[in-house]
Order: C-alpha cells, then structure tokens, then sequence
C-alpha cells in the first residue's frame, strides 16, 4: 500500500485499484476545531481535483477535492456523529471516503510524503 | 522600501503583539491589526471562558474621551442615550446614528465627571466614528483618541476571583459601573463589563504596563489567553450582535431589536438622529428584525446565508452564524420579516444550494451571567 499527498492537503491510501482520502495532520490543525463533515456517497463519480466533501471548523467551511478520479465506494459515516475525528486522527480514522481509481496514472501528479513534508515546511 | 512608500497600510501591531506569539497565537489580520485568533483552540478556548475565566486583547478597539462642559448635550445629539440621567462611573450601550437612523456604529459610554465621557468603540469603525463626531460635535467639547491605551477583557464566572487577587477591590464594582484603580504605579480604568454574557472586567491600562498586567492575570490558575475566534463564539450565545455584521449603517436600533438602547426621556424629546424614522418604527413594528436561529443538524449556517419564505423567496439574510460551543448546535442571527420574527417560527435557509431548516430562537442562546449586585 502506498499513501500519496496532494497540494490540496489530502492523503490517498491506494491499495489495487482501491484509494482511501482523507485531510492531512496539517490541514486538521490549519482548520481548528472541526463541528462538521459531509462525505460523498457510495455511487457518486468523481474527477481529480471536484468537491468531494465539505469539512467545517468552527471558523470556516472548506471544500476537500478529490485527489483521484473514480467511483466513490463508501463515505466514513463515523464522522457524522463525531466529526471530530477528523482532529483527533485525521490520517487514519478520520478518513472521509473510499474511492474506485479511473486511472492509476493520475498518482503520479501527487506527492510522496517525503515532498508533502518537504512542501508543508516551505509554507 | 522606502519611508515615502505608504500606497498599501500596513497591517499594524498592538502593544502585546510578541506576547500573544510568545504564548502561542496563532495572528491573524482584523480590523487592521495582527491579532490573535487562536491559542490552543477556539472551542477549549470558548469552554474555558465558560467554566472559568479568559483573558481577552480588544486594543484594537477606540478608546476615546470627550471632554467639555457641554459634552453631556453634545453626545446626546448624536446618539439615543440618556447621559444626562448618568451617573458618574457608570456604563451605557448605545448606538451612533446617522440623521436616517441607520446604525453607524454600536459603543459602551462611561460618564466620568460632570464634563467627561469615556466611549469605546469599534476598532474597525474608529477612524469613520471619529471623523463622524469630530464634524457634529460643537468646538468646545475635545475629543482624545487615547491610542497609548491598551485594552483588555477578563470574562468568565471566576474572572472576578482572579482580577480581584490582582486588583484589589474590582470585586465591588457591580455591572456596567467603573472605577479608576492603581497597579503597580500605573492607573487602570476598570469596569465590570464585557461582551461574552459572563460576568467580566473590562481593563484599561497604559501600553507599556498592558504586558506586564496580561502577565499578572494569566498567572492566576483561572485565567488562560482567548482569541478572536472564541470571543466571537462567546458574543453570539450570547445574542450580542457584531458591528459590520449584525449591525450596519442599513439598520436602525429598532430592525436590530436594540430598543433597550432608546431611552425613555429621549424618545419622549424625540432629538436623536433619525428619531422622525425610529420613533414610528418602534410603535408600529419594524418590516425586518434581527432574530436568533437555531439550525436543525450539526452544519453551521454562516453570514450570508439567505432565508427562504414558505414560498422558497429570498426573504432575509444570515448576518452571523456558526458551531456553539455551548449550545452543541449551530446557532445564527438573520435579519427576517415580521411576520417571521416570533420566537418558535419554522423557517428555511440556503447556503450553497443546499437548504437547512431552523427554527426563530429567543436570544441569547447562553443565559447572561452579570454581576448585579448581592441580592
């Protein structure tokens, strides 16, 4: 399994043709508090880079893109109920939704974590 | 760079500044200032206020004082307040009107003497209240923007303990009453006041002693650091609305439900500005009002957000909204119709395509907690 970043700050977990998304440690703490979270639902079609999700700090609404195109196969319906998880453990039980890869090749625009880390100091 | 070059303002800094980085705040732009948003999270932060008692920077805001002996009539004519009815060292909200009864800015006034009136006002308003006042106010009353004062807020239910371990006697003050007091060898003008709904002090200091007092009130175990963010969440449980938000040039005293603010013997003289507007407006009911909204769901509903009529027409609009902290629910302010203002109507709101039901709410959210005196 490898796990990619984009400049939006989202994480992708690929595993075959299956990527889990999620925001990263970074943005959950440029957010603050987060009080809201809609994940896409199972079915929806997605192309890199359209609104995903919504996430909402106490301050501010934000829109999470999709890394990757694809088919969404499940949202995290744990954060509905506790959306603060996404604070809590945003790199791996506050994940926001499973999604079906339409081309593997569009990973190749992302970033290792090696560069994410690199890009997030340069911030 | 060059001194010359000052086509952009730039961003300006208050006296505590490198103490509100030193403490972990994360800045922000406002009002022209580098201020502190957060320290270790706006909703620890809010509940913290809550439960204890926070310690707010608001130098960003104008402190102003207007002396002369005809200052009492001068500044009633510029606004609805009773400050002849005054007394000394007592505090009053009030509202700056232009001559159409629109809003130019809301201020807590203090009479300190027979010929001397302590204001604070908004810090991104200061500049056009000054310009205001200075035009309509006679040449025998002078007015002092007193911009070597900071100014703080320590709010919260145990905010009276620990302000009073370092300012000995504060404790007596009740609601709305000041005092001046001594620290250190610097005067401090406190009043019991604040803009959270919780019992509090409002405190100011001189800007070369603001760092060391700020020190001196977060040693107390009661007292941590607050940013913008949760001040702005403790205002709106409490129902208090925000200048540039709430509150515009495009509504008057009556629209804003701030009829507490129009006092009897002015009404009854019927001379502050706008009052030929104001005065039929109050007995016959305002077109729109501002209104507190509980939102149904865990989404907040921001500024901007329109109210939808039964018909799905723009009717309103959301002029505050967000997560409360204490409430648990997103809670707002919108501007709606009369005949949507009663507390337990349904209504609908939209924001980015997407509707949310809320229900018209008596503010404030959080019960007031001021100190009214021993009963």
């Amino acid at each position: 399994m490898s796990r990619y970043f984009s400049e939006d700050h989202e994480w992708i977990d690929v595993d075959g043709e299956t990527g889990t998304v999620g925001i990263t440690d970074y943005a959950q703490g440029q957010l603050g508090d987060i009080v809201f979270v809609e994940v896409p639902d199972e079915g929806k079609a997605l192309s890199k880079g359209d609104d995903a999700a919504v996430v909402e700090s106490v301050k501010a609404a934000s829109d999470v893109y999709s890394p990757v195109s694809g088919t969404v196969i499940e949202g995290n319906a744990a954060l509905a109920d506790d959306p603060s998880l996404v604070n809590s453990d945003p790199e791996g039980e506050g994940w926001f939704f499973k999604i079906t890869l339409s081309d593997a090749a569009e990973l190749d625009g992302l970033m290792d974590e090696a560069a994410y880390e690199a890009f997030v100091a340069r911030l | 760079m060059s001194d010359d070059d000052f086509e952009q303002p730039p961003i300006q800094t208050l006296p505590l500044d490198a103490w509100h980085r030193a403490k972990g705040g994360r800045m922000v732009e406002f009002a022209g200032y580098h201020m502190p948003v957060q320290y270790e999270g706006i909703m620890a932060e809010h509940l913290w206020t809550r439960e204890s008692a926070g310690l707010f920077d608001v130098s960003h805001m104008g402190q102003l004082t207007f002396t002369g002996e005809n200052v009492v009539p001068a500044l009633e004519a510029l606004m609805p307040a009773d400050i002849a009815g005054l007394a000394f060292n007592r505090a009053r909200y009030s509202l700056l009107l232009d001559a159409a009864g629109g809003i130019l800015d809301d201020l807590m006034l203090t009479r300190q003497a027979e010929d001397r009136v302590y204001m604070v006002v908004n810090g991104a308003t200061k500049y056009d209240d000054i310009a205001h006042m200075i035009e309509h106010l006679p040449d025998d009353v002078t007015l002092n923007l007193m911009d070597d004062q900071a100014l703080l807020a320590l709010q919260g239910p145990k905010a009276v303990d620990a302000m009073a371990r370092v300012v000995p006697g504060v404790d007596a003050l009740v609601f709305m009453q000041a005092a001046a007091f001594e620290w250190q060898g610097h005067d401090l003008w406190i009043s019991r006041s604040g803009y959270t709904g919780e019992d509090g002090f409002e405190i100011s200091v001189p800007a070369e002693a603001a760092g060391a007092l700020a020190d001196a009130l977060t040693a107390q175990p009661e007292v941590k650091p607050i940013g913008l963010g949760a001040r702005d969440s403790l205002r709106l449980e409490a129902g208090l609305p925000l200048y540039g938000h709430d509150l515009s040039p495009e509504t008057t005293p009556v629209m804003a439900d701030l009829g507490f603010a129009l006092f009897k013997r002015r009404r009854e003289e019927a001379n502050f500005p706008g009052a030929e507007r104001i005065l039929p407006e109050r007995e016959n009911g305002p077109v729109a009002k501002r209104v507190g909204l509980l939102v149904d769901g865990r989404q907040p509903v921001r500024e901007g957000a329109s109210v939808l009529d039964a018909d799905g027409s723009d009717v309103g609009k959301v002029t505050s909204g967000g997560f409360a902290p204490t409430v648990g629910a997103p809670i707002a302010m919108a501007y709606v119709p009369a005949a949507l203002a009663a507390p337990g109507t349904r209504i609908q709101l939209t924001q980015r395509g997407k509707v949310h039901d809320a229900t018209v709410a008596a503010m404030p959210f959080v019960p007031h907690r001021y100190f009214r005196g021993v009963k």
